[in-house]
This record gives structure tokens, C-alpha cells and sequence, in this order.
């Protein structure tokens, strides 16, 4: 049993014990920190397969920015637990019974359908070349020529997402008296200046009198 | 005794059950609900990786990549229904979303 095997005991022990602890936690922001440790423990998986990007990617990304974002909202939200947790354990007999199902059904088949430890021929090429290309330079010159396409639509998913969420979560206040920015900067000086058009003299109004009076007679 | 596929793909499934079993226990709660969701394509990225290293293939990488964007975006927009909700009911109970009386 070499440094790795041992490396991988302790890795999945870790990140199992840390899955179980998410979906039984009594607390969210246990449960939510819980799932950072197993993020954790799963980019160390990824390691020991030699996926360095993807390992990386998924502490800086997930944990970094997506648990941050579950910590946030379940620290905003005031959550009520004790009507939640009520008959928490109820279906726990039926759970326990299809969670064991999939675990001894899975475990039978892949522990003994896959046990292929060496690399194979094409692994063993990609790993000599591998030394002068590293994991990430490798997935980069894949994604942008082979993946180009898919890549240009996962960004306008990601686009699509930000203004989804932004779209629902603003909240326009109507109660509240404050300056609009985008109206100040947008207006013109026909909206603050008005002209009014009137005579350059006036004739003052006693001297006139007759005059009018005249008018009047001829009208 | 050195390590296999089967060992990675055993993990993977193991943390499948397990998230399994956390969507039957958390059934009222959305927000470990969704933690679970996260578990689940936990397990199946960690599938992906395991193939592609050892069949040599890269491509499996490449999905496992657009799967966490995917993700991502799915939580963001998740977590914004979440909070939505949460104005408009004050608890995030999935038994009390019965408006539309399907």
C-alpha cells in the first residue's frame, strides 16, 4: 500500500463523514461549512488524479465564490428550524434502505468491473508529454479550439444567470424619496430651462385706456 | 494494493447514496436541499475525472469543466428563487408551496 492509496483512504474517509454531516446537520451554516470541508476533500481527489486545473478550479470557484454565496443566504434568511426538522427521522428506514441498495449494487459492479490500475498505452504517451504540457495548458488548447463553440455558450449561460438572478431579486422601493442618478444624467436643457415668449415693450396700462376703449367701441 | 477506477467510482457512488438520502431526510428543507444537489454533481464530476484519467482522454475534463459552470449558474439562480420565496412566505418550507394546487 503506497503513499497514494493511503492519501485516498483518508481523502474519501474525510469528504464521506463531511457529506453525511451536510445532509444531517441541525444547523444550515454547519451544514454549508460541512460541504466546504467535502469540496475540499473532493478537489484532493482530483489531485491525486492529476486534474490540477479542474482541483483548483473547484476551490476557487465553488468554494470560494458558490459556498459564499449559500452562506450568505442562509445567514440572511431567518430560517425557522423546528417546524423543518419535525419528522426529520421519519423516512429515514426507506432512505437508509435505497441509499445501502445503491452503495452495495454500485460497489459490487464497479470494484470489480474496473480494475484497471495502470495507465494505459495512450496515458502513458500523454504523460510524456505531460511533462513538457502541463494539465493546464492541455485542457486550455482543448477547450479553445475543440470546445470553442461550447465554451462561448457557457459564458452566455453564466450571462444569463447574473441578470436572472439580478432580475429577481431587485426590489424597486416605492416609498422612499431619493435622487434617480440615471434621470439626472440623462436630462436635457429644455427639462430645466422653459422659455417663455412675451413682447420686448409693454405699454403701461393708464395711457391706454382711450385707446382700448376705442377698440372696444369699434368691435 | 494499489488504486483502481473501481475505488474512485466506488467513492463516487457512496457520495451519491449518501446525497440520495440527504434529498429523502431534508425533504421540507429547500436549502440542504439544494446542498445535496451540490453533492450529487460532486459525485458525478468526480466520476468524469476518474474516467478521464484513466483512459488517458482529456475530453472528460472538458465536461466535467462545463459542468460546474452549468452548476454554478444553477445555484445563482436557485439561491435567487430561494430568497423570493422567502420574502414572499417568511419560511422556506417545501410543503407550504401548494398555491398552485397542482
Amino acid at each position: 500500500m503506497d503513499v497514494k492509496t493511503g492519501l485516498f483512504y483518508v481523502f474519501a474517509t474525510v469528504l464521506l463523514l463531511a457529506a453525511f454531516r451536510v445532509i444531517t446537520a441541525r444547523n444550515p451554516v454547519h451544514a454549508v461549512l460541512f460541504l466546504v470541508l467535502s469540496f475540499f476533500q473532493a478537489s484532493m481527489i482530483w489531485m491525486l488524479l492529476e486534474a490540477e486545473f479542474l482541483a483548483i478550479t473547484l476551490v476557487l470557484v465553488y468554494v470560494g465564490a458558490v459556498m459564499v454565496l449559500f452562506l450568505f443566504v442562509v445567514m440572511m434568511l431567518d430560517i425557522n428550524m423546528d417546524g423543518i426538522r419535525k419528522g426529520f427521522w421519519k423516512h429515514f428506514p426507506l432512505a437508509a434502505v435505497v441509499g445501502v441498495v445503491i452503495i452495495v449494487e454500485m460497489s459490487a459492479v464497479l470494484m470489480t468491473g474496473f480494475q484497471t490500475s495502470a495507465a494505459p498505452a495512450a496515458l502513458a504517451n500523454l504523460g510524456q508529454a505531460a511533462a513538457e504540457v502541463s494539465n493546464t495548458k492541455a485542457l486550455g488548447v482543448l477547450l479553445y479550439t475543440k470546445y470553442l463553440y461550447p465554451l462561448e455558450i457557457a459564458a452566455a449561460i453564466l450571462l444569463v444567470g447574473m441578470i436572472a438572478a439580478i432580475a429577481l431579486t431587485l426590489r424597486h422601493r416605492k416609498d422612499i424619496k431619493a435622487l434617480k442618478p440615471e434621470e439626472q444624467v440623462r436630462v436635457k436643457w429644455a427639462d430645466r430651462l422653459v422659455v417663455v415668449k412675451m413682447d420686448a415693450t409693454q405699454a403701461s396700462a393708464p395711457a391706454q385706456t382711450a385707446e382700448t376703449a376705442i377698440v372696444e367701441n369699434k368691435a | 494494493m494499489t488504486l483502481t477506477l473501481g475505488h474512485f467510482l466506488s467513492l463516487g457512488a457512496i457520495l451519491f447514496a449518501f446525497s440520495v438520502i440527504g434529498i429523502f431526510l431534508n425533504r421540507k428543507n429547500l436549502i440542504v436541499l439544494l446542498m445535496a444537489i451540490e453533492l450529487m454533481l460532486l459525485a458525478v464530476n468526480t466520476n468524469f475525472v476518474a474516467f478521464s484519467h484513466y483512459l488517458g482522454d482529456l475530453n472528460g475534463q472538458i465536461f466535467v469543466f462545463f459542468i460546474l459552470t452549468v452548476a454554478a449558474a444553477e445555484t445563482a439562480i436557485g439561491l435567487a428563487i430561494l430568497v423570493l420565496l422567502f420574502r414572499l412566505k417568511s419560511n422556506i418550507n417545501v410543503d407550504e408551496l401548494d398555491s398552485l394546487k397542482g
